[in-house]
């Protein structure tokens, strides 16, 4: 048994000690002054990068440089969907790369993530969405990637909840199911994989923030911080909401715009809901939680800000529709409301890959829906990383593609209307 | 919300507005002669600031016409309105992707 590690046999050991000498599941460590490579932003995908670079590629000299702490950006404020099903092959390929990930995840991490595939439904209102949804099944199907259409019926059947009446406001024609969609505990993912890169010699540098990108002529040098210069060969920058700041100092600009992207949660209730709904037409998820509470996820606003805040109009246009669809709920609470920056591209795809400046990588734009690509981008980034050029399958994805013109367009999986 | 004020009817609630992105942005003059990088530049990136940002807003639901407003990104807070929107080319897509 490696020390540390967690087991019912190091549960009943602490539980003698009262829980009180459980170790920190990541330490604290003081920035080198060089690292191989370091990772500018601590989310999700950024840990998960250090992980995949320590972890399969032995690069284990590895900074994680995050102006917050862990799991208190974007991580901790998406709606924890996982899906695949998106609609050009290239997207299919990325994202169920990192669908395949996840169910075993929880066992190579050594924390338990909550992965739960417990489906995800898109409901169709109209003939357009019908039509639309069945392009993306068929598309999915073509490359062997489950999804399934259902009639009213059958998804009132998978998700008793949900309201079929055709005299709805949003009538229900049918639904698009992946099953092996689900969600996991968003948290848990970031630190599940801080804890399992650290024990690989990571450095996860929390509190510091990264105030520009060192370079000379076309060769990055390394990075300024609050705490003085990092010096590293290879940068990855996966900062979510704020590529464009962060890269600017580069001197690159992107085609990148950031939203307020809104989510709530209501009060705990019992277990109600079985599945996760989503519902493209009016800006509608919803799932429910270990803990209980419905996990209502709403639009964009309407212009670039980097508020966290998010308009009221959009959350009560979202919770109109989620009541049409689900009346059972009309009495229910909300206790909170946040939102998140996301950075949006023009063809709602995301952005990974190379820059003009060598040594400095970019993994950004994932927009509305990134979290489900959480393992799958850090593996291919790792990758990438390493071999210093693209993964195969991240390869159509890189900066490039917007001068070629070989743009791809998932704006309609995407699921959130920008 | 914003409460945005229309240099042309005055403040009116958000939801009256759509936003059209950011200005200033040209067209390059010869198409067929601007290079690929320069082409792409104005198709595609944007300045996306974390600071005051300089965008088109067109009040839909109002007086249908185009401004322009400054407005800081973190704190919202709108900061200057002019109607030199109206010299600008529209560009149709960008407001609702």
């Amino acid at each position: 048994m490696r020390r540390g590690r967690y087991s019912f046999a190091a549960l009943v050991r602490h539980a003698l000690s009262g829980h009180r000498r459980w170790p920190p599941a990541w330490r604290r460590r003081e920035p080198k002054r060089a690292y191989d490579v370091v990772i500018v932003g601590g989310g999700g995908h950024g840990l998960a990068t250090a992980y995949y670079l320590a972890a399969e590629h032995g690069v284990r000299d590895v900074a994680v440089v995050e102006k917050g702490w862990i799991g208190g950006g974007n991580t901790g404020r998406n709606t924890t969907i996982i899906r695949s099903n998106y609609l050009h092959p290239e997207s299919i390929a990325l994202y169920d790369h990192a669908l395949r990930l996840w169910p075993t995840l929880s066992l190579e991490l050594d924390f338990n993530i909550m992965f739960s595939d417990r489906g995800v439904m898109m409901l169709a209102h109209d003939l357009h969405d019908e039509r639309i949804l069945k392009r993306h099944i068929h598309a999915n199907r073509l490359l062997g990637v489950d999804n399934r259409w259902l009639s009213p019926a059958e998804a009132k059947a998978f998700c008793p909840p949900l309201n079929i009446d055709p005299r709805a406001r949003y009538p229900v024609l049918g639904a698009a199911l992946q099953e092996r969609g689900g969600v996991a505990r968003h948290d848990a993912v970031a630190w599940g994989y801080a804890r399992a890169a650290d024990r690989l010699g990571v450095h996860i540098l929390e509190g510091i923030e990264v105030k520009a990108i060192r370079r000379r002529g076309d060769r990055v040098l390394g990075v300024e911080t609050d705490r003085g210069v990092i010096a590293a060969g290879r940068i990855g920058v996966v900062v979510a909401g704020h590529s464009s700041v962060v890269l600017g100092t580069a001197g690159l600009r992107l085609p990148i715009e950031s939203f307020p992207l809104q989510a709530l949660v209501s009060e705990p209730v019992k277990p109600v809901f079985p599945c996760v709904v989503m519902s493209n037409r009016v800006h509608a998820y919803i799932s429910q939680s270990d803990k209980g509470e419905l996990v209502i996820g709403a639009g964009t606003d309407q212009y670039v800000s980097y508020s966290q805040r998010g308009g009221i109009q959009v959350i009560r246009h979202n919770l109109e529709a989620i009541l049409e669809l689900f009346p059972i709920f009309a009495r229910l609470r909300l206790m909170r409301q946040w939102a998140g920056i996301v950075d949006v591209t023009p063809d709602r795809s995301p952005i990974i890959g190379p820059t003009p400046i060598r040594g400095l990588y970019v993994n950004a734009g994932w927009g509305t829906g990134g979290f489900k690509a959480t393992p799958g981008s850090g593996h291919l980034f790792a990758w990438t990383l390493a071999h210093e050029e693209p993964h195969p399958i991240v390869a159509p994805f890189g900066l490039d593609r917007f001068e070629s013109g070989r743009l791809i367009d998932e704006s309609a999986a995407a699921a959130v209307a920008h | 919300m914003l409460e945005i004020p229309c240099p042309f009817c005055g403040p009116r609630p958000e939801v009256e507005f759509r936003c059209g992105g950011e200005a200033d942005i040209r067209r390059p003059a010869d198409p067929d002669r601007c290079s690929d990088r320069a082409w792409t530049d104005y198709l595609w990136n944007r300045t996306n600031p974390k600071g005051v940002h300089r965008e088109r807003w067109w009040h839909v639901h109002g007086c249908r016409r185009w401004f322009v407003v400054s407005r800081h990104t973190v704190s919202d807070t709108i900061l200057a309105v002019s109607d030199s929107g109206q010299t600008a080319q529209p560009q149709e897509t960008a407001a609702d992707g």
